[in-house]
């Protein structure tokens, strides 16, 4: 297997405006002679079938929820980033490029990067003539405010909800298609098998998840933009219904899996409560602007109502540890810190295992309802859950499982090691490096499917001849049809006794203790162990209720954890040989006296991609050599 | 740590659309008042899968929410007992030891029944597709801040784009009426300059498919209102009818012109 980036030449901040001019056209007479499949429909996949069904190709959307709208993009809350410069601090492209790459730890490739800083003020423009109900100044201009990793405000957002207001946006723009005939929409099914012959991706295979039946869609190309693995942890901010399956089905028919092992843990997350948790709820990171965190100096204090401990007791250990940018230190950098005062026995709440984060300052300061206008849902939110008011007693956070950086290796066109095949959003690997910067996977996803893919895909299929498309009863059609049929009777015939959740929790357990915020070599050797284990009793004791020909949950969630049950496994191998702690990535051998990531440019400033070689076979590691020719590899310092 | 308690269930079970339902009743024990109500189902559930019976099937995602998936009548109001809750954000505190709780789906003949507590909502889909939306082509918009807009008109429009489509309103109203739905998009996009071009053909082309879809119409019982998670008003829809007033006295039917030159 070999890894073309396909980067093209010439200096970083032109090197999209080339590519774009050399990249071949479709005649517009001949784009409605191919078909494009779109799997999933949140910001990246919904953008990517609305522009595409917009430049006239025939496009195909599929999306497991009932409605497009409901993609877990909806749920992130915070904000978009772009380098519009419009509260004239310093921001510029070439700064947002930059304090991306940095925020990645140098593990993102500069191309990539750039372009996305470049596309970011067209998607700013697109939201707003869209609807977009963006904050504003009472002036009427657009108002922003500051994420993590950042000193410039460059966050666009909608109250709590910006996911939410951008995804309908880029969903009205596809039922706009939809309604036009130029997309159909297929809701409630779900991929399960990429169509690939003589090594090029063709079709995929769905099930219809009200029926049970199992069709073959062919086409000339695939866009998967089937978002994040980070459910791999069981519980996570991400949706229940969130998966890995489709990237799996693709790395499991050639397509590269890149840096698996690089997930985001999100710093403020409301905490666990016991042993029935199913999901966990974000508290957007935006929070940080106004909340201060800290915890007791004193163990002996951690037991006492926040009321009862004193300024002079409190450790705002984010302003004390990284005074210039305080509490909006990164994400990666946030949760480790978290984590170290918890395990000093330092943490709050009833677990122990939580800090505050506490409004009471910024409340004193601007008052209770300029907070409300603000973070109001988000209060609310916490309230509904906890029983707890955050406007009398500082909010308790913890980290958890958010976003995966890692996904489906793609070169500069977005397409993966299989022809045909392009990855777009959080399911690629390319633009956030070891670590996301809060308000950029909106950013991403969105640039992927308004600006990048319309372009890139004209020149794949301009070398593809019209209405050579395979027929539907292709053998490999069939054969793929096949593979799904023999795996969903498998799956209904083990006949045992436990439920796919009990197997879901079992791994998310050993995933977020030995591949979660810190990770050894020992740690990572006895997950290598216990992940089969958990594997070989599920394929054993499973138990799924129904029929395979009916509408049924516990089949769907089977699916997937079997899936999730694998992925587990390449992650704590990826892991295992990344030897070195960068941005999400923390490998405990590998830290600076104080504690902070110790990267390894020597050896590891490059792309792992991950090569399927069969069942029962070790997997081949590639790598993909990481050049910075403008943002120069330096010690990342928050200080 | 809070005491746990128990609860018996009337659960609506109905095979598909074809079948007739029926409600049956289930223990719910050892619940802790810390649960998620859909926390309480799976614990339900797991129970029935091992002992080999279908569990109950619900429609939820991202349990937080925002995703509008979670849809199921409990003792009679949609999403429950909570004001400005849905099923998903209300918790077992809510409750107390030996309640009864009844749960059914949506019911409305827009939205039929696809099994147990699942209905089929892709009528809403189908009304923005027929004209929600602010025709704008990727690539071709102007600079974000060209165009000024009142903070004011922003904020209206954001209150209603809040709308997270879930279809409780139409649950709660006695005449399964979509109009807070559709009226809360017509708001959304007729606050902004940017929806002004096409404002009256959209409400005109929305209203058409939501009679299309056979939803009631509005007879001002508030129910709506009052069951809306998200505390979607009422006055969305009074302006909604302004709009479709104004709408139908100025129609004209649209004019073609022939081939250009050339």
């Amino acid at each position: 297997m070999e890894l073309k980036s396909k980067i093209p030449d010439g200096p970083i901040d032109k090197k999209w405006e080339k590519h774009k001019f050399d990249l071949k056209l479709v005649n517009p007479a001949n784009k409605r002679k191919y078909k494009v499949l779109v799997v999933g429909s949140g910001l990246a996949g919904g953008a990517a079938a609305a522009s595409m069904a917009e430049l006239g190709y025939e496009v195909e959307c599929f999306c497991y929820q009932d409605s497009p709208r409901r993609a877990h993009s909806i749920a992130a809350q915070g904000g978009i980033n772009a380098a519009k410069n419009y509260q004239n601090d310093g921001d510029s492209v070439y700064r947002l490029f930059y304090d991306t790459v940095k925020g990645g730890d140098f593990r993102a490739r500069e191309a990539n990067v750039h372009r996305l800083a470049e596309v970011s003020n067209n998607i700013i423009d697109q939201c707003v003539a869209q609807g977009v109900p963006f904050a504003r100044e009472y002036g009427g201009l657009l108002d922003n405010r500051s994420f993590g990793g950042a000193q410039v405000s460059r966050t666009f957002y909608a109250r709590g909800q910006t996911g939410q207001q951008l995804l309908i946006g880029a969903y009205q723009a596809l039922e706009r298609q939809i309604g036009l005939g130029k997309v159909k929409m297929f809701p409630r099914h779900e991929m399960l098998e990429v169509i690939v012959v003589d090594g090029v991706a063709k079709g995929i295979v769905v099930r219809d998840m009200v029926t049970g039946e199992v069709t073959s869609h062919v086409a000339d190309a695939v866009c998967l933009a089937t978002g994040g693995y980070g459910n791999v942890f069981y519980l996570s901010t991400n949706a229940k219904g969130c998966n890995g399956t489709a990237v799996w089905r693709a790395y499991k028919k050639g397509a590269a899996f890149a840096n698996p092992c690089f997930t985001q843990i999100h710093p403020t997350c409301i905490p666990v409560t016991g042993d029935h948790q199913s999901k966990l709820t974000l508290m957007s990171e935006s929070l940080r602007n106004d909340g201060r965190i800290w915890v007791p100096k004193r163990k002996e204090d951690c037991g006492k109502p926040a009321s009862e401990i004193p300024e002079e007791d409190r450790d705002y250990y984010l302003e004390r540890k990284y005074p210039s940018y305080g509490n909006l230190a990164p994400r990666d950098v946030s949760s480790r810190a978290a984590k170290q005062v918890c395990d000093e026995g330092r943490g709050v709440g009833p677990t122990r295992l939580g800090v505050y984060l506490d409004f009471s300052d910024a409340i004193n300061r601007l008052g209770a309802a300029k907070i409300e206008e603000k973070y109001g849902n988000l209060f609310e939110m916490y309230e509904r859950i906890t029983d707890e008011n955050p406007y009398k007693t500082p909010m308790r956070i913890f980290p958890a499982s958010h976003y995966t950086m890692g996904g489906l290796w793609v070169d500069y066109n977005l397409m993966s090691t299989i022809p045909g095949l392009f990855v777009l959003g959080e399911a690629n690997f390319s633009d956030h490096g070891a670590n996301r910067l809060g308000a950029s996977a909106l950013m991403q996803g969105l640039a992927d499917g308004y600006f990048v893919i319309p372009y890139t895909i004209g020149g794949y299929l301009a070398g593809i001849k019209p209405g050579t498309r395979i027929k539907a009863d292709d053998p490999a059609v069939k054969a793929a049809e096949q593979a799904v049929n023999d795996r969903t009777d498998k799956l209904m015939s083990i006949g045992g006794k436990e439920t796919p959740t009990h197997f879901h929790r079992e791994l998310g357990k050993v995933m977020w203790e030995m591949c979660g915020m810190g990770r050894n070599e020992a740690g990572l050797k006895k997950a290598l162990e216990l992940i089969p284990q958990i594997r070989e009793e599920f394929w054993k004791n499973l138990r799924i209720p129904g029929s395979g020909n009916d509408l049924n949950q516990s089949l769907e969630a089977a699916g997937r954890v079997a899936d999730f049950l694998e992925i587990g496994e390449l992650m704590c191998l990826d892991a295992l040989e990344r030897r070195e702690s960068c941005g999400g990535h923390f490998r405990e051998e590998w830290q600076t006296e104080e504690g902070e990531a110790l990267r390894d440019d020597e050896n590891f400033a490059h792309v792992a991609a991950w090569e399927y070689k069969g069942e029962g076979q070790a997997p081949v590691r590639h790598t993909e050599q990481l050049t910075f020719e403008n943002v120069h590899l330096a010690t990342r310092s928050y200080k | 740590m809070s005491k746990h308690f128990n609860l018996t269930l009337h659960v609506w079970r109905q095979k598909n659309a074809k079948c007739d339902g029926k409600f049956v009743e289930y223990p719910a024990e050892n619940i802790s008042p810390d649960m998620s109500f859909l926390e309480m189902l799976d614990v339900v559930n797991e129970g029935l899968i091992r002992k080999g019976e279908e569990p109950i099937a619900f429609d939820h995602d991202c349990r937080e929410g925002i995703c509008g998936t979670c849809s199921m009548v409990i003792n009679g109001r949609p999403h429950g007992p909570r004001e400005r809750t849905t099923t998903c954000q209300l918790h077992m505190r809510s409750f107390k030891d030996g309640d009864s709780i009844t749960l059914e789906p949506w019911r409305a003949e827009a939205f039929p029944v696809i099994k147990d507590l699942m209905v089929d909502r892709g009528a809403f889909d189908r009304i923005i597709a027929a004209g929600g939306f602010i025709s704008v082509p990727t690539g071709s918009p102007q600079d974000a801040n060209a165009l000024p807009i009142p903070k004011e008109s922003a904020d209206l429009s954001m209150d209603a784009a809040a709308c997270i489509g879930c279809g409780a309103c139409v649950a709660a109203c006695p005449n399964a009426s979509a109009m807070l739905f559709v009226s809360a998009k017509i708001s959304h996009l007729g606050h902004l300059p940017q929806g002004q071009p096409e404002r009256y053909l959209r409400v005109r082309d929305m209203i058409a498919q939501m009679d299309a879809e056979e939803f009631g119409t509005c007879t001002n019982h508030g129910e709506c209102e009052a069951a809306c998670p998200k505390g979607i008003k009422m006055e969305n829809i009074a302006r909604m009818n302004r709009d479709f007033i104004k709408a139908s006295l100025t129609y004209r039917p649209a004019t073609t012109s022939g081939g250009g030159a050339g």
